[in-house]
């Protein structure tokens, strides 16, 4: 399916964990060093930008012109696990409707989801230039000089951005049925008790 | 005669790695396109594996990093009696402040003290060079790009583990291999590359199981003992179910290659390190005549 960005809380309600989605529209990048610069105070200057749209934990190679503007190169997603302490804070005060990572994240995150209304997007990591294409435009950059390339907040604009739902608004985890499946087998495998 | 000035060292290593960032090695895309027919058509692991093989393809074409997580240039340099190993470091790291400076990597070293990106690639001990003089008269390049995600997911043991009832054995060595994929999960972008050492201390352990990784996924350890080991593991870790990116399925991992140190008699490291689907290995051989040979 498709869906626009900024959305609103019903359309993300509706997703599943399994559901392919197509992602249009802007959004905004952060990482380890953006992640506790939000959380650290209100940042108004993003606000606006942030309300009802994701957060794409990214580290991106990015080229800049002549004429100032900049391209992404390269733009897979980084582990999310790291936002772990931070995530669901950066969700409710900034009004986030979802994240898009890989690895998946954790228990506190998924209450997050849960009580603000938001999903976990899981992106192929890895695949920067299939992800890098789907970026159309840089609008502007926050944090660039203070946090350098990979961890400043870049504002994009991107087209038909392909993720999976791995963990939904309703307390499904992808993460949490594959670590324990994969638990027990190991078990099975050691001749461990599970 | 083999040129012996940093300039030229510079030129030639900045060609290494950007194969290295742009072009993954066939043996690994080879393991990629089987571990696709494994898995179910539809499923999750088919996609992310299709993905993945689409963006190895535009990688390539482009000349573009295949990851936007460069890594840690890694780099194993050997070298003829008498050529300079401060010439060769100083030129490797020269030619990833130029390779930053052009997108082939990104900027990727930061200082933890003044808690800044140094903005051109390099930082103490990054990247990391290690030139070895041999009897050859020849340089041989050979080097990796290890991406953050999955070197945060590499492990390292002490035997015995009570948990793992691993004891100070071979067995309790795969026992400890195999709980280090369970634990990585998804989280270093699987299907992952598992180098691992047993013996040496903290810090051999860990640089000899990166060592493994550079051999090609299609060769086989001349230890028997070793083989089987590698063998048997490749098995039970496509066992776990895991699959790519960790959203489950048949490819957990797409190759295990283990090494081996001695070790101090209280000491048992068993020292795993994983690599992420990109497994960025590039390697080449520059002879006397000015011939070069890309190695694979």
């Amino acid at each position: 399916m498709k869906l626009h960005l900024p959305c609103d809380e019903a359309t993300i309600r509706s997703l599943k964990v399994g559901d392919f989605v197509e992602l249009s529209g802007r959004m905004i990048t952060g990482r380890d060093a953006a992640h506790h610069w939000l959380v650290k105070e209100l940042r108004q200057e993003v606000l606006p930008l942030m309300r009802g749209s994701v957060i794409y934990h990214v580290g991106p190679v990015v080229k800049k012109h002549a004429d100032g503007t900049y391209t992404f190169v390269a733009a897979g997603p980084t582990t999310s696990a790291r936002e772990e302490p931070y995530q669901a804070d950066v969700i409710g005060r900034y009004g986030l409707r979802g994240v898009i990572g890989k690895g998946g994240m954790g228990a506190k995150t998924l209450a997050g989801l849960r009580e603000h209304g938001a999903v976990y997007f899981h992106a192929i990591g890895g695949a920067a230039q299939v992800l890098a294409q789907a970026v159309k435009r840089v609008e502007t950059v926050f944090q660039l000089e203070e946090f350098g390339v990979p961890e400043a907040l870049w504002v994009i604009e991107v087209e038909d951005f392909p993720v999976v739902v791995t963990m939904d608004s309703h307390g499904g985890s992808l993460h949490a049925e594959v670590d324990a499946a994969s638990r027990g087998k190991l078990a099975e495998l050691l001749g461990l008790s599970a | 005669m083999l040129e012996t000035s940093k300039e030229h060292w510079t030129t030639q290593f900045v060609e290494v790695i950007a194969r290295a960032s742009t072009q993954l090695p066939p043996d690994v895309v080879e393991a990629l396109r089987r571990g696709r027919q494994r898995e179910q058509e539809g499923s999750l692991a088919a996609k992310a594996l299709d993905t993945v093989l689409r963006n190895i393809e535009l990688a390539a074409g482009n000349w573009q990093p295949i990851c936007q997580d460069t890594g840690t240039p890694l780099v194993w340099i050997h070298h003829p009696a008498g050529m300079s190993t401060r010439m060769f470091t100083s030129a490797f790291e020269e030619a990833v402040r130029q390779a930053t400076a052009r997108q082939l990597l990104r900027p990727n070293a930061v200082d933890p003290l003044l808690d800044k990106n140094t903005g051109n690639g390099a930082a103490p001990g990054i990247p990391t060079v290690h030139c070895e003089e041999w009897d050859e008269e020849a340089v041989e390049v050979r080097m990796m790009l290890k991406g953050g995600g999955c070197e945060n997911v590499g492990a390292q043991y002490t035997l015995p583990n009570p948990t793992l009832k691993a004891d100070r054995n071979l067995e309790g060595v795969k026992r400890c291999i195999l709980d280090a994929i369970y634990k990585a999960q998804g989280k270093g972008c699987a299907p992952g590359i598992i180098g691992a050492c047993f013996g040496g201390d903290r810090s051999s352990g860990y640089a000899e199981s990166k060592r493994q990784l550079l051999r090609r996924l299609d060769d086989r350890n001349p230890i028997p003992e070793l083989d089987a080991m590698e063998q048997e593991i490749f098995e039970k870790a496509n066992q776990l179910g895991i699959g790519p990116m960790g959203f489950g399925g048949a490819t957990t991992v797409l190759g295990v290659k283990i090494g081996y140190l001695g070790r101090l008699p209280a000491s048992y490291f068993v020292s795993v390190s994983y690599m992420c689907w990109a497994n960025r290995r590039a390697g080449a051989r520059f002879a006397a005549d000015g011939t070069v040979t890309w190695l694979e």
